[in-house]
Order: C-alpha cells, then sequence, then structure tokens
C-alpha cells in the first residue's frame, strides 16, 4: 500500500464511520463510530509518521470529486505534525465519548457529526490547495457547530453560543477566502504552491493586506483576543469529548493557519507583521489567564485557558517570526519548535482536562466550582489525572508544559539582542507576559484543583459523586501519559518537530535538538536533561519519605478533625469557594476585570443591629465582549428594525419599489452607456 | 578511571550542599531570629532552637484531617524533596555541581515552584478556611512575582549568553568587571525583593505571626503536626538558604571551589556559610526595621522589583 492509500483509506474510514453513528442501532452507535475514527486515526497517523521519516510530501489530486477543481491533498511535515497532534487528541476523546454517550452525545445527529469533526480535522492540515482548503474548513466549522447545539433543545446558553460561535466562525472564513483569492489572483493556479511562486512578486502593501487577513480570520478560530468571544461560551456547552476535540485539536488548526500563510506561503515578512503577531499572543495569553483565574465554571475557565495558551505559541510564533525578518534562522527556528511543542503539549494537557471537566460533569451533575469539593476521595482517578494535567498546565517539572516553557523561554532569552530596537523592546516584555501568564495559570489551575477535588464537597451532587466508567478514565489517562512521557523523554518527538518546523522554514540547517535523551541548542548555550531532572525528583521524594519513615517515632498518622478555631463541627461553607480563592487576583487586576459586585444585607425588623440575611453577588463578565461586541450587535439590531419599516404589508409601497428600482437601472444604464 | 573520580567527586560536592543547605537552613533561620530579638532588646533563643525544635517534632504523633487526601502527606515531602535537588545542581560551594548543564535558572525557578505548588494544594486539602486562605494568598503573590524573576533571569543572562547558572558565575569570575554593570545591579535589586516575597518574610508575609488576617504562609500550614510540619519547616528554611545561597553567589561568587577536591569543598563552604550568614543577618536587621505592607499594597512592592529588572535589561542592551 502506497503513503497516499493510507491517506484515501483513513477518510474512507472516518466516512464508514459517520455512517456507522448515524446508521447503527443506539446502543452500539458510539462505539462502532469511536472503533473506526480510531481506524482513520491509525491509517491518517501511518502516513503522517511516514511524510515525517522520510521528509517526502504525499501529493494526491482527484479531479472528479469536486467540480470545477478537484480536491488537491498534499501531506507535507509541518502538516502531518498536526494530522499527529489531532489523532493524539482524537483517539482518547472519542475512547471517553464512549461513556460519556448518554450525557448527550448518542444521538444519531451527534453520533454521526463526531466521526465526521474528527476525519475533516485530520483533512484539513493535508489540504493542497484553496478550494480543498476552505471546503474542508468550512466542514469543519459546520461539524463542530452542530455538536456545540447538540443540546440546543434543552438550554438557551447552547443556542446563543452557537450563533457566537457561527457568526465569528464564518466572518472568519470569510476573511481567510478573501486572503486566499487575492493570492490566487496573482497566481498561476489555486494549489498552495503555485500561490507561493505568485506571493514572491507581489506589492509589499498587497502581501501584508493578505496577511493581516489572514491573521484576523485564522485568529479567530484560534480564539485569539479579541476574537475569543465564543470560545467561554462554545467550549461549556459543547459535551467534554467535543470540547476536547475543538481546544486541543481545532484551535491548534487556527495557528496551523497562520504559519501556512504567514511562513509557507508568503516566506517570512518584515519586521512589524510579527510584532503584531507576538502583540496578539500577548494580549491573549495576559487575558486568558486573567480570566481563566477568575472563572469559576470549570469548562469556562478552561476555554480562557485555551486563549491563554495559543497565545503563548503565538508568541513563540511571533518571535520566530522577528528572528526570521532579522536573519537569526537558527533562532526563528527555536522559535517555532517552541510554538509547536506548545500547541502539542496544549492538545494533551488541555485535551485530559476537558475530558475529565466532563467527567466531573457526569459524576456530580455540575461543573460549578462552589458546587464542588472533595471529588479526590470519591473520583481518585479522574482525580489524580486532573491533577496531573493541572500540573503539566502550571509548567512543573518533570511534564510536558515545563519543556514548552523552557523552550520559548530560551528562545526569547537568546533572542534578547537581535539588532532590531523594536524586537529589544519587545522581547523583555513578551517574556515579562509569559511569567504573569504563568502565574496566573498557577492560581486558576490551583483553584480548579483545590476547590474542585480537594476538601469538603459543597452540594449534595458533589457529595453522591461515584468514579465514572473505565473508558472514560482511560481517555483521560492516554492524554495524561502523553503529557509525562514528553516531559521526561521530549526528545522522542523533537526530531518529528524540527522537519515539521523545515517545511515552514526551509533555509534552516540541522537544528538537532535531541541529544540522547538530553535537549541542547545547536550553537546556544542552553542544556536541559529532563531524564535526569525527573529521576532526581523521583529519588529525592523516595528519599525524603524514607526519611520521614525512619526519623518519625509513629510512622502511621491518626486521623483527627481539622482545627475549627474551637468549633466542633465543620461545614463544607467554611471552606474558601473558588469566588474567595481568587478575589485577591481579581482585586489586584481590578481595573482590567471590572468585576460586578452586589452586597445586600437586610435586617432583623426590630433593630437594625441584628442582620437577617447577607446577599452577595460577584461576577466577572468579559469585558472585551461587553465593550466592543455589545455596541456593534447594537448597531445591527438598530439598522434592523430601521429595514423593517421599509416592510409595511402594503402591495402598492412594493410595486413602488419595484417601479424605483426599475427607473434607477435604466439611468445608470444611461449613464454608463 | 579519571571520569570515575571526576563523577564521584562531582556527586560528593552536590552531597555536601544538600547537606549544607538542609543542615543550615535551620541554624540560619535561628541566626536571623536571634539577631531580631537582640535588636528589640530581648535575649531571643539560641540560634539553634529551631533543630531542636524540628528534633521535637519528629518525636510527636502523626495527625491527618479527616477531610483530607494523599496530597497532604505528600506536599512536605515533595517541598522537601524539589529543594533538595535544587540544592545539589545548583553552584553553591563549586561551580560544577552534578547535572550541572541543567542548572538553568529557568529550570531552578521551576522546580522550586513544584514544592510551592503541592503546598498550595495541601493548604485546600482539609477543607478549612485558612487553609484556602493561605493558599489563594500564597499564589497570587507567586503570580505576582513570577513577571520580576523570568525578566532578573533575563538580565542575568546577558554576560554568559545563557540562562545556566554554573555558566554566568564563572562569566563572572573570569570578568569581575561584569558585576559592576549596571545591568546586574538593578537585576540583583529586584531578585533580592522577589527572594524576600518568595520565602515569606518581612515585609511580604511574617513567618512569626499567628494573627489570622496576615498570616499567609502560616494559614497555608496550620493543619501540619509532628513530622510532617518538621518537613514543612525544614523545607521553607532550606529554601531560602538556597535562594540567599544564589543570590550571593550571583553577587560575590568568589570562595567558590572551580574543583571537586577535597579542600576546595571545604573552602567553598566556609565561604557560602560565611556570604549566606552575612547577607541573612543584614536581612534580620533590615526586618527589624520595617512593618509588614498590606496584602494589596504588595502588587506595588513587585511591580518596583519588575520595573527593576527591566532597567536591567534595557541597561544591558544600552551600555552594550
Amino acid at each position: 500500500m502506497t503513503a497516499g492509500a493510507f491517506i484515501v483509506a483513513g477518510a474512507l474510514a472516518g466516512l464508514a464511520a459517520g455512517v456507522a453513528g448515524a446508521g447503527a442501532p443506539i446502543r452500539r452507535r458510539v462505539t462502532v463510530a469511536a472503533v473506526l475514527v480510531w481506524v482513520a486515526c491509525a491509517l491518517e497517523a501511518a502516513a503522517a509518521i511516514r511524510v515525517l521519516s522520510t521528509g517526502h510530501p504525499i501529493v494526491l489530486h482527484f479531479a472528479e470529486l469536486l467540480p470545477l477543481t478537484g480536491v488537491d491533498l498534499v501531506l507535507t511535515p509541518l502538516g502531518a505534525f498536526f494530522v499527529l497532534l489531532v489523532a493524539m487528541v482524537a483517539v482518547p476523546a472519542t475512547l471517553h465519548g464512549i461513556g460519556y454517550a448518554p450525557h448527550g452525545l448518542d444521538s444519531r445527529m451527534a453520533a454521526c457529526a463526531v466521526p465526521i469533526f474528527v476525519t475533516v480535522l485530520l483533512l484539513v492540515p493535508a489540504a493542497g490547495s484553496v478550494a480543498t482548503f476552505m471546503v474542508l474548513w468550512e466542514l469543519m466549522a459546520l461539524a463542530s457547530l452542530s455538536l456545540v447545539l447538540v443540546d440546543h433543545g434543552r438550554r438557551e446558553a447552547a443556542r446563543s453560543a452557537g450563533t457566537w460561535y457561527a457568526v465569528i466562525t464564518h466572518v472568519g472564513a470569510a476573511l481567510i477566502l478573501v486572503a486566499f483569492l487575492i493570492l490566487a489572483a496573482h497566481s498561476d493556479g489555486q494549489s498552495f504552491a503555485a500561490l507561493r511562486l505568485g506571493a514572491r512578486h507581489l506589492a509589499p502593501d498587497v502581501r501584508a493586506l493578505v496577511f493581516v487577513l489572514a491573521l484576523v480570520g485564522f485568529g479567530s478560530k484560534a480564539g485569539v483576543v479579541p476574537f475569543h468571544v465564543w470560545l467561554p461560551k462554545a467550549h461549556p456547552e459543547a459535551p467534554s469529548p467535543v470540547s476536547a476535540l475543538m481546544s486541543g485539536a481545532m484551535v491548534a488548526l487556527g495557528v496551523y493557519g497562520i504559519v501556512l500563510v504567514g511562513d509557507v506561503v508568503l516566506g517570512g515578512g518584515p519586521v512589524w507583521w510579527w510584532l503584531v503577531v507576538l502583540a496578539l499572543g500577548a494580549a491573549s495569553a495576559l487575558f486568558g489567564s486573567l480570566h481563566a483565574a477568575s472563572s469559576t465554571d470549570m469548562k469556562r475557565l478552561l476555554a480562557y485557558s485555551t486563549t491563554d495558551n495559543v497565545g503563548l505559541a503565538l508568541l513563540a510564533l511571533g518571535a520566530s517570526g522577528l528572528f526570521d525578518a532579522t536573519r537569526h534562522p537558527l533562532l526563528a527556528a527555536l522559535g517555532l519548535v517552541a510554538a509547536l511543542v506548545l500547541l502539542l503539549n496544549h492538545a494533551a494537557f488541555k485535551g485530559a482536562l476537558f475530558l475529565s471537566a466532563g467527567s466531573v460533569q457526569t459524576a456530580a451533575g455540575t461543573r460549578d466550582l462552589d458546587q464542588l469539593g472533595g471529588l479526590l476521595r470519591r473520583m481518585p482517578q479522574t482525580g489524580a489525572f486532573f491533577l496531573v494535567a493541572a500540573a503539566a498546565i502550571c509548567a512543573l517539572p518533570p511534564l510536558n508544559g515545563f519543556i514548552g516553557e523552557w523552550l520559548l523561554f530560551q528562545s526569547l532569552l537568546h533572542g534578547a539582542d537581535i539588532g532590531s530596537t523594536a524586537g529589544e523592546i519587545a522581547i523583555p516584555l513578551a517574556v515579562a507576559a509569559m511569567a504573569l501568564t504563568a502565574g496566573l495559570t498557577v492560581v486558576a489551575f490551583v483553584k480548579a484543583a483545590g476547590i474542585g477535588f480537594l476538601g469538603r464537597p459543597r452540594s449534595e451532587g458533589a457529595d453522591a459523586a461515584v468514579e465514572v466508567p473505565a473508558t472514560m478514565r482511560m481517555g483521560v489517562g492516554l492524554l495524561v501519559g502523553v503529557c509525562i512521557v514528553i516531559g521526561v523523554v521530549p526528545t522522542l518527538i523533537l526530531p518529528a518537530v524540527e522537519r515539521a518546523v523545515r517545511t515552514a522554514l526551509p533555509g534552516v540547517g540541522p537544528l538537532s535538538l535531541a541529544h540522547g535523551v538530553n535537549l541542547q541548542l545547536a550553537g546556544l548555550r542552553g542544556v536541559l536533561e529532563p531524564a535526569a531532572l525527573a529521576a532526581a525528583m523521583v529519588i529525592a521524594v523516595a528519599g525524603v519519605m524514607g526519611l520521614r519513615r525512619v526519623l518519625a517515632r509513629r510512622p502511621a498518622p491518626r486521623v483527627a478533625e481539622a482545627w475549627g478555631c474551637g468549633r466542633e463541627l465543620q461545614t463544607a461553607r467554611m471552606q474558601y469557594t473558588a469566588t474567595s480563592f481568587a478575589e485577591p487576583v481579581q482585586r489586584v487586576f481590578d481595573d482590567v476585570l471590572r468585576p460586578v459586585q452586589d452586597l445586600d444585607v437586610s435586617h432583623v425588623a426590630e433593630s437594625r443591629y441584628f442582620v437577617e440575611s447577607v446577599t452577595f453577588r460577584n461576577a466577572v463578565d468579559d469585558g472585551i465582549e461587553r465593550g466592543l461586541y455589545r455596541p456593534v450587535i447594537g448597531v445591527v439590531r438598530r439598522w434592523g428594525r430601521a429595514a423593517r419599516q421599509l416592510q409595511p404589508g402594503s402591495v402598492h409601497r412594493y410595486l413602488a419599489y419595484g417601479l424605483g428600482a426599475l427607473v434607477l437601472v435604466l439611468v445608470a444604464l444611461a449613464v454608463i452607456g | 578511571m579519571s571520569t570515575v573520580f571526576h563523577l564521584t567527586g562531582v556527586a560528593v560536592a552536590s552531597g555536601v550542599q544538600v547537606v549544607a543547605i538542609a543542615a543550615g537552613g535551620p541554624v540560619l533561620v535561628g541566626a536571623m531570629r536571634k539577631v531580631r530579638c537582640r535588636l528589640e532588646g530581648r535575649i531571643g533563643p539560641p540560634i539553634l532552637q529551631p533543630l531542636r525544635d524540628i528534633r521535637k517534632l519528629f518525636r510527636k504523633e502523626r495527625i491527618r484531617p479527616d477531610q483530607s487526601t494523599w496530597i497532604f502527606p505528600l506536599a512536605p515531602v515533595v517541598l522537601v524533596a524539589t529543594v533538595a535537588v535544587a540544592a545539589a545542581i545548583t553552584p553553591l560551594v563549586t561551580t560544577e555541581p552534578a547535572l550541572g548543564s541543567s542548572s538553568d535558572l529557568f529550570a531552578l525557578v521551576y522546580l522550586l515552584l513544584v514544592g510551592s505548588t503541592l503546598l498550595a494544594l495541601a493548604g485546600m486539602d482539609a477543607g478549612t478556611a485558612f487553609g484556602g486562605m493561605g493558599s489563594s494568598r500564597a499564589v497570587t503573590i507567586g503570580a505576582l512575582a513570577e513577571p520580576a524573576l523570568l525578566v532578573t533571569i533575563l538580565a542575568l543572562s546577558f554576560t554568559a549568553h545563557s540562562s545556566n547558572l554554573p555558566a554566568i558565575v564563572r562569566a563572572t569570575l573570569a570578568d569581575p568587571g561584569s558585576l559592576a554593570t549596571p545591568q546586574r545591579l538593578f537585576a540583583l535589586g529586584a531578585l533580592l525583593i522577589v527572594i524576600v516575597a518568595e520565602s515569606g518574610r518581612l515585609p511580604v508575609d511574617n513567618p512569626a505571626t499567628h494573627l489570622e488576617l496576615t498570616m499567609i504562609h502560616e494559614a497555608m500550614i496550620l493543619e501540619y503536626a509532628g513530622p510532617d510540619l518538621a518537613l514543612v519547616t525544614v523545607g521553607e528554611a532550606m529554601r531560602l538558604t538556597l535562594l540567599l545561597g544564589i543570590f550571593v553567589n550571583l553577587v560575590v561568587p568568589w570562595g567558590m571551589s572551580t574543583s571537586t577536591n577535597v579542600v576546595g569543598i571545604a573552602v567553598g563552604l566556609v565561604a557560602l556559610a560565611a556570604k549566606v550568614a552575612a547577607v541573612g543577618v543584614a536581612l534580620a536587621i533590615f526586618e527589624v526595621c520595617s512593618a509588614k505592607v498590606r496584602l494589596f499594597r504588595l502588587p506595588e512592592l513587585l511591580a518596583g522589583a519588575f520595573v527593576l529588572a527591566l532597567l536591567g535589561v534595557v541597561s544591558g542592551l544600552v551600555v552594550r
């Protein structure tokens, strides 16, 4: 079987999964579809691994499949990296989906849409021409939209989220299409290779226009500030396996699009392009992490954290472009490696976190952190997995998040004196933004893990929670395993990442980051020995545990009630809640978050000295949604209302419109002709 | 054969560093307490009192709150273990510690973050009001200190073109003039503020207080007792000593052994003890003269540290 046949067979398996999902009886449909999806993922991953190991792209053309243009599939090493990323999330997500199915994934529509969504996600990075890319891109948007709307009958919030997502994603797609059309108009053909040749001779401002259009279009899919507003609405409303796919895989494809247009097709650009990318990345990272730190809904928190992580990847991408524009190819490659590793890590830990949030929701009946608590005792495996994934996203060694942040920091550190004034001002600020983001991420995830899984349960649902079925736990466990493996032996993936980077930056020589199990920056001074560090940590923990056992006179602990300031009875209401945990951060960043707070104290009728009840409400809504989108929506509403007056229902008026239009056309013709 | 010798030497040197930090930490805390007491006109407990307290705590019973999970007993162990690993790979006594090539300032920061993050989680494990309060405050301060910390690392790594700590120290030894450059001075000023914040000393947190509204660190570890409390105490003392050790070796790297022979290690150990003691005493004197800053005034202090660090980076680029 040739490599191309793998891609075709994978796509067919994915379609078969969709058919099975729509056709099979309700008991079996999700399982059968999931198994076929795994086959599809395995076949596409095999093709991707082949491309990454040989470095030669797979080129396929089907003239009959799409009228006028045909379908072009070109799987480059860069695309292959993203195919592997999608497969890495899709297999655990569908496995988790088998257990999750009774909670909204076993309808015919959902069981059909999930496999189609995964198949399209697998194929988008393989698209080789504008027509193919746009068809797949739109299919991806529609499949995910239908999955966001799965619960539309029961919840108003799902309908609203669907509208937001549909509008933003389609405006984005329109901008991407315009960018591609401009390029295609100046090229001989519509394949990306032809576009690349045509783009060489474009005027600088046309190139800049194309880049900005693509940046906004793909940025809206990637959830970059200020186009992120759909994320905190759509991710919480979608079923959790779908959230994991959307956040881990689909959002990463938005960044893929920016790399595709900026680096592959346009071949890099002036410094200011990349400063814009850098600024967008830094703003997204800060805004996302700040809102994640103050969110109390577990999935909303994760959605904001997606904006944060994509922001970090864009920060790395912007730095990479900056180094490329100032002729530092080695640093540019390192920055892009960091961006890709950050995306891969994000897919692993955010996938695991979304899936475990789904497990929590099915077990406790809520995802509101203020209603959770004590879940680690009730759901030991899900809880442990969540804790490890949270540690990974906080960039704690020896997990994968740390490797990504180390690479990003090293690329910024070595690029601090690149000889471009704007760049030299931007880099320290980028480091500061990255650092504050990292700190706020710790706040967000200590809160999510501590409030959600530790302490006493804050509601009856959380108290009654029991461990979820094995498929759900295995799905999360797979992704957590990836987090640990990449964290300890990152050299397993780095050669593939370097190959992928060379598609985007062809001028770069071998980077060879991997030295055995160690990381070494070629030509730069930076070494990391993650495996040795992990071993040292394990040995030290074992050693200290042994020491405690030896030194302590009475090793087995006695269980006692926690100290309650003299009170005998501790209740769940005495604990800190997610809101109170985030209060210091909220107070420090008051000017950015603008929380809405209400304090209502009612007194006993007889005396004002006695309080009857205290009501406190604290809400943090999205400042960008409030300040940017609401006014626009208001204007559109007013226009709509004004346009309504044109339609009073009078036939005479409509006839007059017809006459007027006819006269106008005739006049216009007379003037032109 | 020589590689075996070398490896043994490196291992011994790192072991000495860990033991020095573990044993020296409580002594440093005791010495700082003594200085404070004397300046306040009290006699104060003996310098070795913290060591005696730890021995006493190890003899006591282990107690676990009824709602707690495996996080609670694990956190103190991980705290001590990560500080010990950091102490082993940092150039303190010798410029050639084990895993020295990984002794990246960035990696060290995140290694130390493992212990403090787990301790913050453990604070919430018992399900009490104080634990959550302490954790919330501790992670907030950590988040605000982070930008200053990483930009400081950026400024410090200009001389050696690397964030590798042994490389920075070696570059400083080779070119002592780099110490007097504005970027180094600004960066070290910022680093000192961050160290004070990260190790919970005045004016950020008062380690001696148990007044509920002002507690940060003490609130977080309120439920610990016996051997677990001993580990937390040791871990925190080790952390303070390690951070001060890194600081003094960035300010005055002399005295460190550039090899791993016995004499060099002995000299390095004495030099480290003297330097850390000097900074510790200075810090204690400063603590006597300062009051605890209100929690919500802390961002200003840490923003000041950040500005210092940024000035360091900018002056590094200008002076170049």
